[in-house]
């Protein structure tokens, strides 16, 4: 395997992560819904995956519990800001630092402790395809997940009756209780939904991005995938292009590192960061001063009566 | 299904007793009402008087306190609008329940309920548009289409779940008056075809050119069940507003003296996704008169009324020049020291905060009323000058100084304009001066401003009610589609006229003026 | 099934005071409830927590210490946060802040600078912050750029500039290769307030910021122009407040806050510039705002109970083994619970099945 080969590849483990958080925070928003919380799902997810993984030395099991820890953190969130009508921003911000909080607690016995890889999926003939052959069809199932939740959730919002009723709720949350949208359900699913994902994404990081739990190993991934849904204009195949620029930054900036081009290690570290804000102008430069939300994204749906 | 209104059947659908309280307020008492099948039954009423609370009962939307209904003779109960929908009942409500970034299908689909393919909606779409001629195309985005089309989107909605009475309320609100004609050619057919109609206005022609009945409601209840071909529009109008509101007295001297405001060429793209630019506008407005500006909704309004008030800036000083002085650029505090005033069409969020009190709200003018001094606040005087207004321009309050939102939609436009006017303005203009506002309410702000003109203020009214401009207007324009037509005196506007400006059709002589 | 929410007509102002004690109580036996499936005490862990800082001269002042830095915040994203502006960048402003301010102090390190060296160590402070701030309200109102997202990412480019400038070209050559500043001259230290204290006259700029603020949101025209903008946008645009000027006018005063925290703590508290000089004080700050209602006696109060969690915190974690990660977990409760209260006080709801009463 070629260094340009071996780059590719980090490329696609660290997109990964990105693009399940922020498909799942894609259609929260889309029913008009902002969650902040995403850092502290994932924490969770990360946490409770990796517990569950080394107590059990089960994966799966490991899996399914980050993306019930991440489930259930949006249900408190849901409940508070669908339930009570709280402020989104303060609740998504408080379900961040709870998640931060009680991650640390519960992976702290877990420091230390490492998991072995997990398997690849080779596809058959497809994967002997030079370059191209490794990088796409002998990923793990993550990879593979992570492509047909994309297409998943591109085909349900624009296809399905249920996804038409999740966006005209986003759209005008007004308009839809008028009609007899179910506002409050649907929402509630997609929180939870949004949860599950980010759950995943943590749950993919402390299995097999780094196969470890530390404290802060999220380190702002999930603001990140914030930004990446506005980048993306809240269209999943843009997410999925945006993903790979973003996991392309992050890794194209430790090879620099490595490489040792004689700038500071910390400038390089902040070049995520910097692109996200870049990527942000640049969004609303190219679409003036309209961007496209949700009509009623982040707006407290109080119906009058 | 045949035409014939048989008598001797049993009324499709019938409302005995109907009453609603809320606390104190009686919105509905005691209300009978007879529908019979491909009726076309009007509900006539000023705002206020329940039509919108019975029709709401009637949809499933609210509870009855008391009474009955009966559909085809058998008692029911309708819960929700979901229910109203499956016994046959359709509603067109006037604020339209639509999604703007969404497609026309779309739009149509996701209010259904059963399973709708797109493709089944399109085609739906297709025959209905045919056969009630309702031009719709299913792949437009919602926020292209006019008031007219949108409210289509509306009717093709009731129409698809083969409704046996459809509710229209207030429908022609939004409408010129050609697309208006349009609507009565719609409901005549479907009628034909024994669909029942009941007409919610406050319109006595169309009322009169569609229906052969008529309920007139009056604070809550029915004062009386008539034909309205019968009887005069004079009559009519009594039983509606009870006493004598008398009309609005414009015959003061009337001296024109010099301009307050000269708008010269002023053009300014769209302010957003939705908007509507401005093009080429030309205006005169002079002490001692009022102008009128008519058009639907949605023709440039709300963007020409922040042009002039300097929410937003024109590209010229001299674009508008209020009492001498070119202020195109200058922001609206400094058009107010100027002598100016504004009042938006919008009374909560707009003009007034909903959730402050009465005396908060008086500092938003505050460069012009003397309710600060280098920064800080006065409030005594704030407090003191809410009250003055409450009291000059016969606001109702709950309470001393309630929140803005407390207030009823006239008492708050009677505070909102009076705060405006109470320092007498050089130069006044309104959006939508009684829009939403009861007969009352809406007399005594007519007067204070045609007043106000005849003390010797430049008043601009733009208003989409022909028949309130042709009361207090000296002289009228249209716009259409961001183009003011040529102002002409009153006396030399006809309806028609109007119009065809509304529908930006040039007229044979006079002003020639692209569509 | 619906959740039926309607507005209360009247709310008593005893009620909306009441209701942030209400969510900490409630936040409370919540944690309690945590540490019980811990395996400790709730009794003992309360006694740990709250009790004993409340019971020694020492740590008393070091609740003023604790306090001092989030009330400083607080107050300034009060300002914001009442326009309907999210800084959530507070951290990075404080830490630039605090490095323009040092920049200055190690300038004049070693030669016998006079006393101008302190005060205009605090202005660089807030000029530092005011203008780190400036960039995410510039990016907003030139470009319509989500303020949230900008000055979050901003708070991550701020530490790795600190990092930077520690381990780098301001590394103390004496210092043993730690990453460190040289220790300030005392002409370029925030005096204790009480010789031999340890609360530093940062304590006093936090009380003034008080006063101020609350006689510029009560009083004044600005204070007006902030409350409308954030409760009624477009009736601000019609008062003749332009958007554009008020986000960048909260931003620079956000911003200089939290500057003058940083360089406050740093020149008062720990004496040099580390790679970590804020256990999180920008984020905490946003809990102390909301738990204060956005209203400055309120901040003042609710910090003072936040910096007790802090101290009963680190106590709690020598004396009964509990995580420093549990206080940032009842936190987070914290502003739930203010947050939910806060929606009650406002509202009351119901929990409906279809079909019940309407």
């Amino acid at each position: 395997m070629t260094t340009f080969e071996a780059i590719l590849l980090t490329i696609v483990t660290a997109s990964t992560p990105l693009l399940i958080a922020a498909l799942g925070e894609l259609v929260t928003e889309r029913s008009g819904v902002l969650n902040l919380g995403v850092e502290g799902m994932m924490a969770m997810g990360a946490a409770c995956s990796f517990a569950a993984a080394v107590t059990f030395d089960s994966t799966l099991l490991g899996v399914a519990a980050g993306m019930l820890a991440g489930a259930l953190m949006a249900a408190l969130f849901a409940v508070v800001v669908l339930g009570f009508a709280a402020n989104q921003v303060g609740s998504g911000l408080a379900l961040t630092i709870l998640g931060l909080g009680l991650s640390g607690l519960i992976g702290a016995p877990f420091v230390g402790a490492r998991r072995d890889p997990i398997a690849h999926i080779d596809i058959p003939v497809l994967s002997d395809i030079p370059i191209i052959g490794r990088l796409f069809f002998e990923q793990d199932l993550f990879v593979y997940a992570s492509i047909a939740l994309t297409i998943l959730v591109a085909v349900y919002l624009t296809r399905t009756r249920s996804g038409l009723t999740l966006r005209s709720i986003g759209e005008n949350h007004t308009s839809a209780n008028a009609l007899g949208l179910p506002v409050w359900r649907v929402r509630f699913w997609a929180i939870l939904f949004g949860g599950a994902c980010a759950g995943l994404a943590g749950a993919y990081l402390a299995l097999v991005y780094t196969r470890f739990w530390s404290p802060g190993m999220i380190s702002g991934r999930g603001w990140i995938a914030l930004a990446l849904v506005v980048f993306a204009a809240w269209r999943p195949g843009w997410l999925l292009i945006g993903a790979y620029i973003f996991g392309a930054a992050t890794v194209l900036q430790l090879h620099a590192q490595a490489a040792q081009f004689g700038i500071p290690a910390q400038a390089l570290s902040a070049v995520p960061y910097v692109a996200t804000i870049l990527a942000l102008l640049l969004l609303s430069l190219r679409r003036g001063r309209a961007i496209g939300a949700p009509g009623s994204l982040g707006v407290p749906f109080v119906p009058d009566r | 299904m045949k035409a014939d209104v048989s008598p001797s059947g049993p009324p499709l659908v019938e409302l005995q007793g109907i009453s609603k309280r809320y606390g104190d307020l009686l919105a509905n008492d005691g209300i009978n009402l007879a529908i019979q099948p491909g009726e076309v039954h009007a509900l006539l009423g000023e705002n206020g008087a329940g039509k919108s609370t019975l029709v709401k009962i009637l949809y499933g939307v609210i509870e009855p306190s008391a009474g009955e209904i009966r559909w085809e003779g058998r008692p029911v109960t309708i819960g929700s609008p979901v229910e109203a929908r499956n016994l046959g009942l359709g509603m067109v409500f006037q604020h339209f329940s639509l999604f703007d970034e969404l497609t026309v299908a779309e739009n149509i689909a996701v209010a259904l309920s059963g399973d709708w393919s797109l493709s089944t909606v399109r085609s739906k779409l297709g025959d209905i548009s045919r056969t009630y001629g309702l031009a719709l195309d299913a792949d437009r985005a919602v926020w292209t289409l006019s008031a007219g089309e949108r409210q289509r989107i509306e009717i093709v909605r009731c129409l698809l779940q083969n409704p046996r009475l459809l509710i229209l309320d207030e429908p022609t609100s939004v409408l010129t008056p050609q697309e208006a004609e349009h609507l009565f050619t719609t409901l005549d057919r479907l009628s034909a075809e024994g669909c029942s109609i009941l007409y919610i206005s406050h319109k006595l022609e169309e009322v009169r050119r569609l229906c052969r009945s008529a309920t007139i409601l009056r604070a809550g209840r029915v004062v009386a069940t008539i034909d309205p071909r019968a009887r005069s529009a004079r009559e009519i109008a009594a039983l509606m507003v009870g006493n004598e509101v008398g009309e609005v007295r414009t015959d003061a001297p009337h001296h024109v003296l010099g301009e307050m405001l000269r708008v010269s060429r002023l053009s300014m793209p769209p302010a957003g996704l939705h908007g509507q630019a401005l093009r080429d506008i030309d205006l005169e407005a002079r002490a001692g008169e009022v102008v009128g500006i008519a058009g639907v909704a949605g023709n440039g309004q709300s963007e020409f009324f922040a042009a002039l008030s300097g929410e937003r800036l024109a590209d010229r000083p001299d674009a508008v020049v209020i009492a001498g002085k070119p202020s195109g650029t200058m922001g609206i505090d400094a058009r107010r020291r100027l002598g100016a005033a504004f009042v938006p069409e919008e009374r909560l969020g707009h003009a007034a905060a909903p959730t402050h009190r009465l005396s908060e709200n008086t500092l938003i003018s505050h460069a012009a009323a003397e309710v600060s001094r280098s920064g800080f606040i006065l409030l005594n005087a704030a407090k003191r000058l809410a009250r003055s207004i409450i009291q000059s321009f016969d606001v109702r309050t709950p309470e001393g100084d309630p929140q803005a939102r407390k207030l009823s939609g006239g008492n708050l436009q009677k505070f909102v304009i009076g705060r405006e006017i109470i320092r007498k303005p050089k130069l006044i203009v309104v959006d939508q001066p009684t829009w939403g506002v009861d007969a009352g309410a809406a007399r005594l702000i007519r007067q204070s401003l045609v007043d106000l003109a005849r003390a010797g203020s430049a008043v601009v009214v733009i208003s989409q009610d022909l028949d309130e401009l042709f009361e207090v207007a000296d002289r009228m324009a249209v716009i259409h589609q961001g183009r003011l037509s040529p102002l002409k005196p009153v006396g030399e506007w006809t309806k028609e006229a109007i119009g065809l400006e509304m529908l930006g059709v040039a007229q044979a002589q006079g002003g020639a003026h692209a569509l | 099934m619906r959740f039926e929410l309607t507005p209360r007509p009247n709310v008593s102002p005893v009620m909306r005071a009441l209701a942030p004690v209400a969510a900490f109580v409630t936040a409370f036996l919540i944690a309690g409830f945590v540490i019980w499936l811990m395996g400790r005490s709730p009794v003992a862990a309360f006694d740990v927590y709250v009790l004993q800082p409340l019971s020694d001269s020492w740590s008393l002042q070091e609740l003023l210490v604790k306090a001092t830095p989030m009330a400083l915040i607080a107050i300034g994203l009060s300002y914001c946060f009442r326009a309907n502006l999210w800084n959530i960048g507070a951290e990075g402003q404080y830490v630039i802040g605090a490095v323009l301010g040092s920049w200055l102090a190690l300038k004049t390190h070693g030669t016998e600078a006079g006393a101008w060296v302190l005060p205009l160590m605090l202005l660089l402070g807030i000029i530092g912050g005011a203008l780190y701030g400036l960039i995410p309200a510039f990016l907003k109102t030139r470009f319509g750029v989500n303020e949230i997202l900008t000055s979050l990412m901003l708070v991550y480019v701020a530490q790795l500039i600190l990092d930077y400038l520690v381990r780098g070209p301001w590394r103390d050559p004496k210092g043993f290769n730690f990453p460190q500043s040289v220790t300030f001259d005392p002409s370029a230290t925030l005096h204790p307030i009480l010789e031999g204290g340890r609360v530093h006259f940062g304590a006093v700029f936090a009380v003034v910021a008080v006063l101020l603020t609350a006689v510029i949101l009560g009083r004044t025209l600005f204070g007006y122009r902030l409350k409308l903008t954030g409760d009624a946008p477009r009736a601000a645009r019609f008062a003749g407040f332009s958007s554009k000027a008020t986000t960048l006018a909260v931003f620079a005063i956000s911003g200089g806050l939290a500057g003058l925290a940083g360089i406050s703590e740093v020149s008062g508290q720990i004496g040099q510039l580390q790679p970590s000089i804020s256990p999180g004080y920008g984020f905490t700050a946003i809990t102390v705002a909301f738990l204060g209602r956005l209203n400055p006696i309120g901040i003042l109060i609710a910090a003072l109970v936040v910096a007790l969690t802090f101290i009963g915190g680190e106590s709690a974690q020598i004396m009964l083994k509990l995580p420093l990660d549990l206080t940032q977990a009842f936190q987070g409760i914290l502003l739930l619970c203010v947050l939910a209260a806060d929606a009650l006080v406002s509202y009351r709801i119901r929990f409906v099945t279809r079909g019940g009463g309407k």
